[in-house]
């Protein structure tokens, strides 16, 4: 389709730029999610994720407990920072250390000083590390019970872990919530097809009294607010004595799932060739027949569609979820537990947030990318005409 | 019994009994109430015809009859009585809700998120629909800009949380006033302004919906239609926008109610990101706070929103029956 007429070279430039930089500002938000999530907690609070491949200069607390000698009044310390036993986690033995870029006394402003600077300390005497490590701290009184603490700047290179992953899945019950989540959708998104699947061949292929007021029905119950269902649905399924439970949940999703599933399906199944339908009816073939032989198997790239729906809206629902399904610990749904636990409880913990969002984001992601021809199929298919 | 075991069961029995309850009805139809036998059997399979479709339509009918017609009802006569539903009060939750502040803050809000949501989305997705369209990587671009379609609106909202957050080192709007040498504000404190920051992030999720189905229509526009501008000498943004989008008007309406309902409906982004503190209230949020504490006052919140939504409604079945002649 290249150099058709109208198109010019300079706005094809421009074209080019401006979808570059609309699909960068699409993607940055998620990337940023995905980089945190992976990123090392003390990293996360010192450095931003457009950093994170940067190392990043850190500060670190140490208790000096090095050679200690006396001469004259003073007690002499002399050690190594990368020597001290809290430094062996970042940097371990035997690895090349980045150079000490400042010091301080005070874990207020622990590079208040450039290395290799003669300041005194807090104890009468003075203190000097190096870049290398090395440190001299002088003091009048006897260290060797408490050692006094030192406060280093190093660069440190960038780490990246799956920690955050660890603690979600495990402790925060985000493990749990996914298995629950998956306990709801599968039900869901599998049970409302087949009731729909019939009724759309009705609606499509069948000729009685009514037909285009059901189709209006439909079509008018695709917009209904969810909102309202919930408060009368809720107090009939207690009456019934479902309450608030899975069993509630999936009723409520199907039949919440039913309009679209309707529509979609039997859009598609009026676009089936007649011919097909009227030579098997001539063939002596019932309408359950006809539904289940021959109007089923064509109408796969819908059902696939509807299912890739009804699948991502109910893995993706807060509303249904807090309202049908019990609000304990157990059966917390991912989403319940991103926006009423998580979001309290760890609130600041970005790596945490980070790592459960995208646990919660992942399948949708996955589902999306391996069958997003159906997705767009089955959009265009209730929308354009 | 393990929720896992359970929906396993859920399944079998979901599936069996759909399965069961249509071959079977349709077994007892035809053989038993009125059998192609006899003196009666030209009668009787007229009758079984038309009998036929309802029992294709029954479960159907039934599921959304419970779900979702019988609440309408439901929902309004509940919204006439008191907190306990003891006591008949009118339209007593109506009148305090217009006596509440925070309410018409809601509905205020709501107006907003339905003016600028839909309309940005669609704008956004026609654009990127056009600009994509010759291009050779266009498909991948467009891919992407679909992605957030996926997320549900708590990772997107949280996902957001991070772009808005109050640290430089955390939040990107931040990081970019702290290099102007601005100070850090937290974009969900600002009054009104904070209202189209939470916007920001449905239009976000909405822009891709809005261009697939642009995308489609500018590819089902005639090409003779444009090429004859072209030579007529038209430049590209006359061939755009007078010859382009006028065709495709029919399906910009129809993204446009689409999100503007899908707006009405979302509580998720503002009870993630604000909870509704701020000034950030909107219906479907207002309508959550009052959820398991007083009924009344949540279904005549929902009615309100069902009455908001209603000549969608209408409009949507009135185009459906036009199709359908």
């Amino acid at each position: 389709m290249d150099n058709i007429a109208g198109t010019k070279s300079s706005l094809t430039w421009a074209v080019n730029i401006s979808v570059v930089f609309l699909v960068v500002l699409w993607l940055i938000p998620t990337i940023g999610l995905l980089v945190s999530s992976f990123r090392d907690r003390d990293q996360i609070s010192v450095s931003a994720w457009w950093q994170a491949p940067l190392p990043v200069e850190q500060a670190y607390r140490l208790r000096a407990e090095g050679d200690i000698t006396r001469t004259g009044d003073l007690w002499v310390i002399e050690g190594n920072v990368f020597a001290a036993s809290e430094m062996a986690e970042a940097f371990p033995e035997g690895t090349d250390h980045p150079p000490i870029s400042a010091f301080g006394t005070t874990g207020r402003d622990p590079g208040a000083y450039a290395a290799g600077e003669e300041v005194p300390n807090r104890d009468g005497g003075t203190l000097v590390i190096n870049e290398d490590g090395s440190y001299v701290f002088t003091t009048n009184e006897d260290p060797s019970e408490r050692p006094p603490r030192l406060y280093v700047m190093a660069e440190t290179p960038p780490e990246f872990t799956t920690a955050n992953y660890d603690t979600v899945l495990g402790g925060d019950g985000m493990g749990q919530a996914f298995i629950n989540t998956l306990t709801v959708t599968i039900p869901a998104t599998v049970i409302p097809i087949l009731i729909a699947a019939f009724a759309a061949y009705a609606l499509a292929w069948m000729d009685f009294p009514g037909r285009g007021l059901l189709i209006a029905a439909v079509v008018g119950l695709l917009v209904v607010p969810l909102q309202l269902a919930l408060v009368p649905l809720l107090s009939l399924h207690q009456q019934i004595g479902i309450g608030q439970s899975f069993v509630g949940i999936w009723l409520a999703h199907t039949g919440f799932g039913l309009p679209l599933a309707i529509y979609l399906l039997r859009n598609y199944m009026v676009g089936l060739p007649r011919d097909i339908i009227e030579s098997a009816k001539v063939d002596g073939a019932t309408d359950f027949q006809i539904f289940t032989k021959i109007i089923l198997p064509l109408s796969f790239p819908a059902l696939a569609s509807f299912a890739i729906f009804q699948f991502l809206w109910t893995w993706n629902d807060l509303l249904v979820a807090k309202v049908f399904l019990p609000s304990s610990d157990e059966s917390w749904v991912m989403t319940v537990r991103i926006a009423d636990d998580l979001l309290g409880s760890r609130g600041g913990d970005w790596g945490i947030l980070a790592a459960a969002a995208f646990v919660s984001i992942a399948v949708p992601l996955l589902v999306f990318f391996s069958m997003q021809r159906y997705l767009v199929r089955g959009l265009l298919a209730g929308s354009v005409k | 019994m393990s929720p896992m075991l359970q929906g396993a069961i859920t399944i079998v029995i979901g599936v069996g009994g759909c399965i069961g309850y249509f071959y079977f009805a349709n077994l007892i139809l035809d053989k038993v109430i009125f059998p192609a036998r006899g003196n009666d059997a030209g009668r009787n399979i007229n009758r079984a015809n038309a009998v036929r479709p309802w029992l294709f339509l029954f479960p159907a009918i039934f599921a959304l009859g419970l779900y979702l017609v019988y609440p309408v009802v439901g929902s309004f006569i509940r919204s006439l009585y008191n907190r306990a539903g003891n006591e008949f009060i009118g339209f007593g939750n109506y009148a305090n809700l217009i006596a509440d502040e925070t309410f018409r803050t809601a509905f205020f809000n709501n107006f907003l998120w339905v003016l600028v949501v839909p309309a940005m989305a669609t704008f956004l997705g026609l654009l990127v629909a056009q600009l994509t369209d010759r291009l050779s990587w266009g498909n991948i671009a467009k891919s992407l800009i679909f992605m957030p379609m996926a997320i549900s609106f708590v990772g997107a909202s949280l996902i957001w949380k991070f772009v808005y957050a109050n640290d430089p080192d955390i939040g990107i709007i931040n990081a970019i006033r702290a290099s102007m040498g601005m100070d850090s504000v937290d974009p969900m404190q600002i009054p009104f302004w904070n209202n189209f920051f939470l916007m920001v992030i449905l239009i976000w999720i909405q822009t891709g919906f809005a261009m697939v189905i642009l995308s489609a229509a500018l590819r089902g526009i005639p090409e003779e239609t444009v090429e004859a501008a072209i030579i007529d000498g038209a430049n590209p943004f006359q061939v755009f926008f007078k010859i382009k989008v006028p065709q495709i008007m029919g399906t910009i309406v129809v993204v446009w109610t689409t999100i503007t309902i899908l707006v009405l409906k979302v509580f998720d982004i503002v009870y993630t990101m604000t909870g509704g503190n701020f000034g950030t209230e909107i219906l479907p949020s207002y309508m959550m706070s009052f959820m398991f504490r007083d009924d009344g006052r949540a279904t005549a919140v929902a009615f309100v929103i069902m009455l908001v939504v209603l000549p969608v409604m209408i409009w949507n079945i009135v185009q459906a029956r036009k199709e359908m002649r």
